[in-house]
């Protein structure tokens, strides 16, 4: 797989706060990566230095191969950017603020009202052509942000936040329009809804304080989820030192009257012979499944280390 | 060169759609036309009087002194507003990241606001060209003259707009940023009386209007021109400059 983007060992400090610290990664084409992390996390600040908004303190950005503090314009051409705060001239209407767009992204002149059409379809923006932009609803201002950051066909597009303000509905077409943007771009996300990290990344990489906490693909993600306990329901529980006489338990939680949550040291767990000892002591074993925890306790967890 | 024009483009566009930029051509055109039939009114008062023909002097010159001395100083309140926006209006509705993410290198996007700025100028500039080469239809006027006017003006109102781009790349509010840019070019003029009486004071050197007063007595020296190229340029210099630490300071 070809790497349109890497970055080496990014940092950046303000005065004497470090709002991203040494952070390294790398994106393929055709895939989505994630951003997650809580407000403050140094998201927005590490999509800046990759767009070329903010001089990193150290540290390196390739665009397709391109440094893009050694060669800006053709590093920059190859990027399509939604910062945190959509940048709308809103005294335009919006087929002309997209015109404005397609220009300053060297659209080729003959190309650009095909383009303009193509990312007013995509982003539901057509019935809104002759608008102002300042008269447009949040929502729909959202799109315009959206739109201006595809109008060239960028190679890699880096959208901070784009689902924010949305309907339900546009979300669903916005979290789409992603997807397929993915097949054939490199698309960076931000976002605090976990489950749309779920949906439509294919890699997800957790910030916190600056520092990476969490790399990997959806499924290690899943995985981490999974974990190391099991909710089972027993008539008669056992005690946690009968427990640990069997089995590599570390904890045996009450949930409620019946439900009992045990975490087992690995989480390569023996869910058999949990059962055959269940049956062999009468524990009166009525229900048993892994313990999911929620995708938000596995952020928390991940965030306070 | 092709990003320069496509900014500049944008700013013209941006001028049209706000109302400031039709009050500004109506208020400046209505104003030079006025000064204009003041100027030949008086004219004839004068000059139809018993005036020995030694103490004569020619229409163009006449007209152009009544014209092209209100011009400067009109200029001086136009510019700051019709510059105030250029950067500051940027950075308060936080536009300056779809610049700076697009492929065009930050003195592109300097040059490309100071020649929108300029050029909407220089429409007025040559609108009262025009206006006084109507005189040639029933007099023979000086074009000379006329040139060495309409040169002279285009570079200070150069200046002036190059000291707006600058002080609107330090604020986020444009109007601060018209009040800075005329503080700062009437300091200049009021300096100048100051140093009127010291003609070889290094500040006359410094100074706008004695380099544009060659141009009103309708001489074109390349000295004069020089020296606004080199003021226009160090202001947009200090420009790219403020918008580059925006980059390295976040
Ligand atoms: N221009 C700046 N000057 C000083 N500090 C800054 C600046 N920009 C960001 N920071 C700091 O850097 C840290 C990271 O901010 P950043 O905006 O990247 O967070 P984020 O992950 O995008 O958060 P959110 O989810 O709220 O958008 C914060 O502590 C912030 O205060
Ligand atoms: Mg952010």
């Amino acid at each position: 797989m070809t790497k349109t983007l890497k970055a080496t060992n990014l940092t950046r400090r303000f005065g004497p706060n470090t709002a991203v610290n040494n952070v390294s990664f790398e994106l393929s084409k055709g895939e989505v990566l994630g951003f997650l992390g809580p407000n403050g996390a140094g998201k927005s600040t590490t999509m800046r230095m990759l767009t070329g908004n903010l001089a990193p303190t150290e540290g390196q950005v390739e665009i397709c191969g391109i440094n893009i503090i050694e060669d800006p314009k053709l590093a920059k051409a190859k990027i399509g950017y939604l910062p945190e705060m959509r940048p709308l001239y809103k005294e335009f209407k919006v087929n002309e603020f997209l015109r404005i767009a397609a220009k300053l992204h060297n659209v080729p002149n003959k190309k650009i009202n095909e383009s303009i059409d193509i990312v007013m379809e995509k982003c539901g923006l057509t019935h809104m052509s002759n608008r102002l932009i300042e008269n447009l609803s949040n929502g729909y201002q959202q799109r315009v942000g959206i739109a201006q950051a595809i109008i060239h066909n960028p190679d890699i597009v880096i959208l901070d936040e784009p689902t924010v303000g949305l309907d339900p509905i546009q979300i669903r077409e916005i979290r789409k329009l992603i997807k397929d943007m993915g097949k054939e771009h490199s698309v960076i996300i931000s976002t605090h809804i976990l489950p749309e990290v779920e949906i439509i990344c294919d890699r997800v990489q957790i910030i916190d304080r600056g520092n990476l906490v969490f790399h990997g693909s959806i499924e290690d993600l899943k995985q981490q989820r999974r974990g190391n306990k099991l909710l089972v329901g027993m008539k008669k529980p056992p005690t946690l030192k009968k427990l640990q006489v069997l089995f590599d338990v570390v904890k045996l939680e009450k949930q409620d009257a019946l439900l009992h949550v045990i975490q087992f040291n690995s989480s390569d767990i023996d869910v058999e012979a949990f059962i055959k000892a269940s049956i062999k002591e009468r524990w009166g074993l009525f229900q048993i499944s892994p313990h999911i925890t929620s995708l938000e306790d596995t952020f928390v967890q991940l965030t306070n280390q | 060169m092709k990003m320069i024009i496509n900014i500049a483009m944008k700013e013209i566009k941006s001028f049209f759609v706000t109302p400031m930029g039709w009050i500004i051509i109506a208020l400046i055109t209505a104003a030079f036309g006025w000064n204009y039939f003041i100027g030949i009114n008086n004219y004839f008062e004068v000059m139809s009087g018993a005036i020995r023909p030694a103490e004569r002097v020619g229409v163009t010159i006449y007209v152009g002194q009544t014209v092209y001395g209100s011009a400067s100083f009109l200029m001086l309140f136009a510019v700051p507003l019709l510059s105030m926006r250029l950067i500051s209006e940027e950075r308060r509705q936080q536009t300056l990241p779809f610049l700076f993410s697009a492929p065009i290198s930050i003195i592109e996007i300097v040059l490309g606001k100071f020649f929108g700025l300029f050029a909407f100028l220089a429409i007025m500039v040559l609108y009262i060209f025009v206006m006084l080469s109507t005189l040639n239809i029933w007099a023979d006027i000086d074009f000379g003259y006329l040139i060495a006017n309409t040169f002279g003006l285009f570079l200070l109102v150069g200046s002036f707009a190059a000291i707006g781009i600058y002080f609107s790349s330090l604020t986020s509010q444009p109007i601060i940023a018209a009040i800075l840019s005329f503080i700062f070019a009437v300091t200049l003029f009021i300096l100048e009386r100051y140093f009127a009486s010291q003609p070889n004071h290094w500040f006359s050197y410094i100074s706008l209007m004695k380099h544009f007063q060659t141009f009103s007595r309708g001489v074109i020296s390349s000295k004069d021109i020089i020296y606004f190229i080199l003021f226009i340029s160090t202001f947009l210099v200090l420009t790219i400059r403020r918008l580059d630490a925006d980059r390295l300071r976040g």
